[in-house]
């Protein structure tokens, strides 16, 4: 019973959220405060991944705003995509685009993702997500923190 | 005849917007307890409405069973709606349907998914398949058998007749045979509907996957279908736990307006009673793994074998 009293105790965990952002992003559907997000991790570090994680963990709880990562690439409605592309994952990322189904996004999370950052060049990577995929939102930063994944998600959910 | 129509009618309304705010509840709930907001109530109706949306993709090579699977589980799961005594007693389709009738049309719904996963021809699917026909096959005698215990006492497998019966003779409604049965059948709905310990509805792993695993190819519209169903199949298995073991409430054939008002207030909370029940329950469980889910669901065939041993020879409280 132990686990009841903590559920008790410790309560509500998520950090308060701002007011949402102007939404800068039209939704995939037009439709408010739905994403379904299929992640693929074209080449990263992990570091990228550890904090996706953390923006859908109990503190930043990014589903409160809709978003909700899938399992499968027929379920999403945006791409979210971490690291440089190597040459291993250039053609497993572009079959996951196109097993999505219309209307979609692509995400570019993190400085690799977006121009190559700091593996770009490297022998094994074939070049940045915007190489070969159309990237409709960059988000920078080498990892991005949670609350800044959060509110780009937030600006594409609307709420 | 036109009066028990309508009442089907609105069963079946009943469920089909009710089911997507059974998921969201349970959602809810498990995000209260983690200590997050969660999306709402009304999460699931937003990504339905979103889905239908979507372009419909046919993966290359799947034939008509993969388009017709979601219209099939669809279908089965608001026939079902119809037969069981939801918010009345006097279905239409009461002569015809019995509680044999319905384990079969929730085993149609299931074979129909099953078959669609391997239609796509995809390893997951096909692993999908084979543990969820590994699941049904354990799970479906056990529902026959509990609900063979409720039948027992009232000599008929009319599901009304089921639900009358303890209302007529409220005092066996906690006899030794039904809290067995009871215990049995919430096992029995938790595998059948994927919920933990038995399948995680939240994972995106896909080597630990039951349900989703099937739904994997799946996208856009029939997506839609597919969840939708899968929500109903819940709410109606969760109605019948309520109304066959608590029919307080439910309108007797032929009901004044009032009634009627009574009875859907009734079901609605004891609905949500139960998902909420469901979903604290497996806030605080993790996943079984695989090879001691039979285990667990051969631990409810017993139960079930006990409860009907129990109602048949142990005399009855109030017979």
């Amino acid at each position: 019973m132990s686990w009841a009293t903590r559920i008790l105790k410790v309560g509500r965990i998520v950090q308060a959220s701002p007011a949402a952002p102007a939404r800068t992003v039209p939704s995939p559907t037009g439709t408010r405060a739905s994403l379904q997000i299929r992640h693929v991790d074209a080449g990263s570090c992990n570091g990228c991944e550890l904090e996706l994680s953390g923006a859908f963990s109990s503190v930043y709880d990014a589903e409160q705003f809709g978003a909700r990562l899938v399992a499968s690439p027929r379920h999403a409605d945006a791409l979210v995509v971490t690291g440089v592309v190597t040459h291993n994952m250039r053609g497993p990322l572009i079959d996951t685009l196109a097993a999505t189904p219309e209307p979609k996004l692509v995400i570019a999370m993190g400085d690799c993702a977006c121009d190559g950052g700091m593996f770009r060049n490297g022998y094994g990577v074939a070049g940045a997500v915007g190489d070969f995929v159309p990237v409709d939102v960059e988000l920078r930063g080498c990892p991005p923190t949670p609350d800044q994944i959060v509110e780009t998600l937030r600006k594409v959910t609307g709420r | 005849m036109a009066l028990s129509i309508a009442l089907a009618a609105l069963q079946v309304l009943l469920v089909l917007v009710g089911a997507p705010l059974v998921i969201g509840a349970m959602r809810q709930v498990r995000a209260r307890l983690e200590g997050r907001r969660g999306g709402g109530v009304g999460q699931p109706w937003r990504d339905l409405r979103k889905l239908f949306r979507k372009q419909q993709i046919t993966p290359e090579g799947t034939t008509v069973v993969f388009r017709a699977a979601p219209f099939v589980l669809l279908g089965s799961a608001l026939l079902i709606a119809a037969i069981i005594p939801v918010v009345s007693l006097g279905s239409p389709l009461d002569s015809s349907g019995d509680f044999v009738a319905v384990v079969g049309l929730l085993f149609l719904g299931t074979v129909a998914l099953a078959l669609a996963a391997l239609d796509t021809g995809t390893a997951f699917g096909g692993m999908g398949s084979s543990r969820q026909m590994t699941v049904v096959a354990l799970v479906e005698p056990t529902i026959l058998l509990v609900l063979f215990t409720l039948s027992l006492r009232v000599h008929s497998a009319n599901l009304a007749e089921i639900a009358g019966g303890t209302l007529a003779n409220p005092a066996q409604a906690f006899s030794l045979g039904r809290v067995l049965a009871f215990a049995s059948l919430v096992i029995v709905i938790i595998a059948e509907t994927g919920r933990l310990p038995v399948d995680n509805p939240a994972t995106h792993l896909e080597l630990t996957m039951i349900h989703e695993a099937m739904t994997l190819e799946y996208a856009g519209p029939r997506l839609g279908l597919v969840e939708w169903a899968s929500g109903m199949r819940l709410t109606v298995l969760l109605v019948l736990l309520a109304n066959l073991f608590f029919p307080w409430g439910v309108a007797p054939g032929g009901p004044g307006l009032v009634q009627v008002l009574i009875a859907v207030a009734a079901i609605v909370a004891k609905v949500a009673v139960l998902a909420m029940a469901l979903s604290v329950g497996e806030t605080f469980l993790a996943k079984l793994r695989l090879f001691r889910v039979p285990e667990l669901l051969a631990g409810s065939f017993l139960l079930g074998i006990l409860a009907v041993t129990a109602s048949s020879f142990l005399p009855a409280a109030g017979r």
